[in-house]
């Protein structure tokens, strides 16, 4: 479904991206991992258009949308989630999501009754009437994923959208998540939270430095010496095992 | 029906009854509240729902004046045939100005700047161009029969007012109800959220300029006929911009009734200081004083109160 | 069409106005480098700073040049009472609220002004006002070649203060890294006072640089505003050189403008370059971010 090739993104001088290749297939959920200011947000934002890549090509069901626009993007079925939520704050929840279901209707009526279906499906029901400001963390994370699944789309790109929960909140939004790919939706997703991706991917990427260095299931991934290093630094690999 | 309905048919009877029992200066003072509305809600649409705010609104104010006034002048057009004419150059200039602005990115108060340098280069060019008689200005010959655009009794100009004061609301309330208004107001909260929701933000805030321009320049050409004269200060001068910023911000930028509520507001300063003025001798130039009070309010409302006037009469309480 | 002279007499006019246009512009590219806020009110500011100069003059007697040091520092202590009350306090520190309110504080201090002092034009009589000086074809007014002077050395003491003193680098310092120099025990927020306090001495300054060869009405300010902003635009955001190499450009551009196009339509340069800029180089030619 999204193939991306050799994609390489500078700014200034710093290489933030460099040469990353990544495929997700139909049905996936996919992981993305790596340590801090490895260029993982860099790499989501570049595929889904908020910025131009400088070298490299991203392909999504068989479409060339590299450097494409992200509105024309996200009609074309790939929508992302943001690392730092940003609601609407000045309107309610439900105009929030409203906006997503907006892109495939005109109609105000339908718009809101599709936009209550999605706050069921993230289990946002009883909060369709708060404003966007006054959710705490975890509801504007599901507000976040709610107003991404209004739009409708093929492939969803999450970006740590586990960061600043409690493992309750973890618990819940991984059931979502679960249940937004049976309903055939394809998850691309970055992540910290390690219990998240290992539960939720079946392959998982690392990137550190701008380079992928290793892809494989989460199990394979947390064997390699190199990810290891990633992480924990040069010869941490070698210590572990010693 | 509903309250606010209710409300609002009320609120519409008074407003038609109003000028068969006020004297006529008084008709005139109401005709002003709802031309001032109804420019400020032109404001409002770009300012307050998408949040591009423009200090230089007045370019667009004077466009149609200008136009419809030429056309009518120099080339002999009906005023009323005149006045589509207008609306659809200010609309071209929204379109054009919002183009070029949106196309280099220009946001928040670069976006503000620019478009008073625009109403600035206008100004000047309206001052030194012949067609438009410089600064002499150009005056509209008097015949006030109604084919002209021109009324004996004031009453009729008063209700076209209101006509557009009400025309105004029906957008705006439009606006809070269909997907246009709602990616407005999406583009206004967060620019790049609405853009990964599949919004085209360019298109859109070039689209919202296009009809605040079309409905401001329609003011102009009111204007233009209401006074039978227009020079480039008063149409392309900084106190229409500032008028119709002050009006929907004190009232409640976004609101639908802000603006009117604005106008009001404004008004009644205006009409005390004019009293203050009339009546103590030694207070005879106090009437700059009723725009030093509105810009204290305005400081007050964009430190304490953010959804304007409005904002008190809010049932649903509003994120502080 | 032109003699060379007269465009020679007009540079040589337009590079003596320019001058103290960078006084006006430094002020401005000082508060948005340090505090990121665009101060719509500077030019109604400068207004009331040359009302100052005028009142001081025709009440007691005071010649504008002598006026300085007491116009800037009262310049100085009324912004920086501005900033901490009303600015500083009611925006939040969101950048379109300040616009708003100091568009409010503008149109304040402009209809304040009218309602105070009237709409007419007032202007200064310095006994030397008429003096000139000869420079091949172009007759320098004195007054204008005192302030030039004086404008640039007021310039350069700003920036010694700025590079030397321990305000100055404090001042830099926030201007450069807010949570660094807060970290480093910098109050900040005085820090903000203090430069906007500066910015508005400048226009002190200004005020009384110009009342000498210029005239003042509640209406100045309008006129000043998109000047400043066009020069600290076209410098460059929250650089001081981009200020000097912007006022000299706008002081010649205005100048050959009103030469060419005359005195109505010569205004037309200033804001056209402000949009050109805006549009095709919003950072301008020093500055760093757009």
């Amino acid at each position: 479904m999204l193939e991306v090739r050799e994609l390489s993104k500078s700014f200034g001088g710093l290489k933030a991206v460099d040469q990353a290749s990544l495929d997700v297939r139909q049905g996936e959920i996919v992981g993305l991992i790596g340590p801090n200011g490895a260029g993982k947000t860099t790499l989501f934002a570049s595929i889904a258009g908020f910025h131009t890549p400088d070298a490299g090509r991203v392909v999504f069901n068989g479409q060339d949308i590299t450097g494409l626009p992200p509105h024309r993007i996200c009609t074309a079925g790939m929508v992302r989630t943001f690392q730092i939520t940003q609601p609407f704050a000045k309107i309610s929840v439900r105009e929030n999501i409203m906006v997503g279901t907006y892109l495939h209707t005109a109609d105000r009526k339908v718009a809101e009754h599709e936009a209550e279906a999605v706050a069921g499906m993230v289990g946002m029901a009883g909060q369709l009437d708060q404003m966007g400001a006054d959710l705490t963390v975890a509801g504007r994370k599901r507000l976040e994923l709610a107003r991404a699944l209004a739009t409708g789309p093929r492939l969803l790109l999450l970006d740590e959208v586990m960061a600043g929960l409690n493992p309750t909140e973890i618990t819940e939004i991984v059931q979502v998540i679960r249940d937004i790919r049976d309903s055939g939706i394809t998850i691309l997703l970055i992540e910290h939270v390690m219990q998240a991706v290992t539960s939720l991917a079946e392959r998982v990427y690392v990137l550190n430095q701008g380079r992928m260095i290793a892809e494989g299931t989460p199990a394979a991934i947390a064997d390699d010496p190199q990810v290891v290093e990633a992480y924990l630094g040069h010869g941490a690999a070698k210590v572990l095992r010693a | 029906m509903s309250r606010q309905a209710v409300l609002c048919a009320v609120g519409l009877g008074i407003a038609v009854i109003y000028p068969l029992l006020a004297p006529n200066y008084l008709i005139n003072v109401g005709m002003m509240v709802f031309f001032v509305a109804f420019i400020g809600q032109s404001w409002n649409i770009a300012g307050g729902f998408a949040g591009q705010t423009s200090f230089g609104h007045v370019v667009f104010f004077g466009t149609g004046a200008y136009t419809s006034t030429i056309l009518q002048v120099t080339y002999g057009w009906n005023p009323w045939l005149a006045w589509p004419a207008a609306m659809l150059a200010g609309g071209i200039v929204g379109w054009i100005i919002a183009f070029l602005s949106f196309r280099a990115g220009l946001r928040g108060s670069y976006f503000a700047l620019i478009t008073l340098a625009f109403a600035e280069v206008f100004r000047i060019l309206a001052n030194s161009v012949p067609f438009t008689r410089g600064g002499l200005g150009m005056l509209i010959k008097a015949d006030q029969r109604p084919i002209n655009f021109q009324f004996k009794d004031p009453i009729w100009i008063y209700y076209i007012a209101l006509a557009l004061c009400m025309i105004s609301l029906l957008i705006a309330w439009r606006l809070t109800r269909n997907r246009f208004g709602a990616r407005l107001v999406a583009i206004r909260e967060n620019e790049d959220a609405a853009r990964a929701l599949g919004i085209d933000v360019f298109a859109e805030k070039v689209k919202v300029l296009t009809l605040s321009g079309a409905m401001c320049a329609a003011g102009g050409t009111f204007y233009a006929q209401k006074y039978l004269y227009i020079d480039p200060s008063i149409a392309f001068g900084v106190d229409k911009s500032v008028e119709m910023l002050l009006v929907s911000m004190v009232g409640g930028a976004g609101t639908i009734f802000g603006p009117l509520i604005g106008s009001v507001a404004l008004t009644v300063i205006n009409e005390v200081t004019r009293w203050l003025a009339s009546v103590v001798p030694a207070l005879k130039n106090v009437q700059p004083l009723s725009l030093v009070v509105y810009g204290i309010m305005l400081v007050l409302i964009v430190a304490r109160l953010p959804d304007g006037l409005m904002g008190l009469f809010r049932r649903k309480p509003r994120h502080a | 069409m032109l003699d060379p002279q007269i465009i020679f007499a007009g540079v040589l006019n337009g590079l003596l106005a320019g001058g103290i246009y960078v006084l006006v512009a430094v002020g401005l590219t000082l508060i948005y480098g340090v505090l990121h806020i665009i101060n719509f009110a500077h030019g109604s500011l400068l207004m009331l700073a040359m009302y100052a100069v005028f009142w001081l003059w025709r009440l007691v007697g005071v010649d504008p040049y002598v006026a300085l040091p007491v116009v800037t520092a009262g310049a100085f202590i009324f912004g920086f009472v501005l900033y901490r009350l009303v600015i500083g306090r009611f925006s939040h520190g969101r950048d379109e609220n300040v616009l708003l309110i100091t568009l409010g504080l503008s149109i304040v201090f402009d209809n304040a002004a009218l309602l105070f002092f009237g709409g007419e034009t007032q202007t200064i009589d310095v006994p030397y006002a008429g003096s000139f000086v000869q420079l091949g074809a172009a007759f320098l007014p004195l007054p204008k070649l005192i302030s030039f002077g004086a404008s640039l050395l007021i310039c350069v003491i700003l920036g010694l203060y700025m590079a030397k003193s321990d305000t100055g680098k404090a001042i830099r310092a926030v201007a450069k890294e807010r949570q660094g120099a807060r970290l480093v025990g910098i109050d900040v927020d005085n820090i903000f006072a203090i430069s906007y306090g500066i910015g508005i001495a400048c226009l002190g300054a200004a005020a009384c640089l110009l009342m000498p060869t210029f005239y003042v009405t509640p209406t100045s300010g309008n006129a000043f505003v998109l000047v400043a902003f066009t020069i600290v635009v076209l410098g460059g955001m929250g650089s001081f050189i981009g200020a000097a190499v912007g006022g000299f450009i706008i002081g010649i551009t205005e100048a050959l403008g009103g030469l060419f196009l005359g005195e109505q339509l010569g205004q037309i340069g200033i804001s056209l370059i402000f949009i050109l800029i805006l549009l095709l180089k919003p950072t301008g030619l020093f500055g760093s971010k757009a």
